[in-house]
């Protein structure tokens, strides 16, 4: 579902994640100026390189795409009805390069070093009551507890069928909340214990 | 040394400690009592996660109700679900995270986590991401996060609650290697056969306090009497 941080030695794992998120946003604006299906092509076929260059899989590269297969399906279908077939083709390669990109930079850059950045990019919002360390937190830990979330729901649904509950989504979401809530209490107590503190002085 | 003077603690009209003075300076001290008998609660008294209703809990001569923070950093705290105390998705952010709150220094963190996962064999799993690690190896982590802050006591409530029988002999053994003094929760009676002291709850009271064969068999006769 989710392209996470696969760990490697090279180059691309060792570039900043500034850096990266940098050449992202730049990549990711540039693209929508061209218009131009072989430059387009030519950088999809770069970012595949890429891909190697960071010591990744053609399955792994296979894998960020798999998820956008059908939106990029219907994208082109409908743009090629609108306004012909290489307008289509413009739209998916632009899709494509954007997901393999943004994919590449979460298989390549750890959590903590993507959420450093991030608090220092946001830290001007610290001006306006806002604390950069505590959204870095928030990011991470939804990562962090996503996997375990989903447990939590597999395991309800399963307790559920056992008693002959078959699809009932009231009846999944309130156990399942609760859960979460009681995880949540339970997380910020040993956060806590660790010395976290929730409003330094 | 760990002290509780007449600490009395309530949730609502529930009194779930009634008076209990006690003064905890053996190196390996065991808690047991059965389910709501108010281990939990004493154990988070320790450190502070919780501040008594009435009486006061000293540790080393600091009162957790104004040292709070000062005192979490010399009593580390283990809890029953070790999948609740790792924040962070990799091995290697989430021990870090304890000594960031600490303000370590970055050389100092680094070589602390090269340390701690050399000690648990738990090298190979550096970049590993956190959820794929199994229980034992979840809750190793889960103590390891604990000793990379360099804690002075260490309160673990029922640690190995979780676990299957192989991976509970393997947390007792850490837990057995450790300097540290110790203050455990447990239900696991067969863990405490070397301990220096075990202390019994019932009913918010201390019902024992004594070597494990003896507070162990007061506790079996309070529950099948
Ligand atoms: N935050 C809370 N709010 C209200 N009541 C609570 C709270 N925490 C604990 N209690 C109640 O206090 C009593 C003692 O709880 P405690 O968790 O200390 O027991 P315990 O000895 O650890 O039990 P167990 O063996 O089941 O873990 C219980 O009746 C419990 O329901
Ligand atoms: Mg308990």
């Amino acid at each position: 579902m989710m392209s996470l941080y696969s760990p490697g030695e090279t180059a691309l794992h060792r570039l900043p994640a500034g850096t990266k998120l940098l050449g992202l946003v730049l990549a990711g604006t540039s693209l929508f100026f061209v218009a131009d299906i072989v430059v387009l092509s030519g950088a999809l076929i770069l970012v595949c390189g890429a891909y190697l260059v960071a010591n990744m899989t053609v399955k792994t590269l296979f894998a960020q795409l798999r998820p956008i297969l059908w939106i990029v399906l219907i994208l082109f279908v409908a743009q090629a009805f609108i306004n012909g077939w290489q307008a289509g083709l413009v739209v998916v390669l632009r899709l494509m390069n954007l997901i393999l990109l943004a994919a590449l930079i979460t298989l390549t850059t750890r959590v903590s070093e993507m959420t450093d950045t991030l608090e220092w990019a946001i830290q001007p919002l610290g001006w306006v009551g806002v604390d950069p360390r505590k959204i870095s937190l928030v990011i991470s830990m939804a990562i962090r507890f996503i996997p375990l979330i989903s447990q939590i729901t597999a395991e309800v649904r399963e307790a559920q069928r056992a008693r002959g509950i078959e699809k009932s989504i009231v009846a999944l979401a309130i156990p399942v909340v609760i859960r979460t809530l009681k995880m949540a209490d339970d997380i910020a107590d040993a956060m806590e214990a660790r010395g976290f503190d929730a409003d330094p002085r | 040394m760990i002290e509780l003077q007449d600490v009395t603690h309530r949730f609502g009209d529930l009194t779930v400690l009634k008076g209990v003075t006690l003064e905890l300076s053996e190196r390996r001290i065991g808690v047991i009592g059965s389910n709501g008998s108010g281990k939990s609660t004493f154990a988070r008294l320790l450190n502070g996660l919780q501040i008594p209703t009435s009486g006061h809990v000293l540790v080393d001569g600091q009162n957790t109700r104004h040292q709070a923070r000062a005192i979490r950093r010399k009593v580390g705290f283990v809890f029953q679900n070790p999948e609740n105390q790792i924040v962070f998705p990799i091995v290697e952010e989430d021990l870090a995270f304890g000594m960031k709150n600490l303000k370590l220094d970055q050389s100092v963190i680094s070589q602390r986590i090269d340390a701690v996962l050399e000690r648990y064999d738990l090298t190979a799993f550096k970049q590993h991401p956190a959820h794929l690690l199994s229980g034992g190896q979840k809750q190793l982590l889960a103590i390891s996060g604990v000793l990379v802050m360099d804690p002075k006591y260490i309160v673990f409530d029922e640690p190995t609650t979780l676990l299957d029988l192989r991976n509970k002999r393997r947390i007792s053994q850490a837990i057995a290697e450790l300097s540290q003094s110790v203050v455990m929760v447990t239900h696991d009676l067969d863990l405490l056969g070397d301990f220096d002291r075990v202390i019994v709850f019932h009913d918010g009271r201390v019902a024992a306090d004594d070597v494990p064969r003896v507070a162990i068999n007061r506790y079996k006769a309070l529950l099948c009497p």
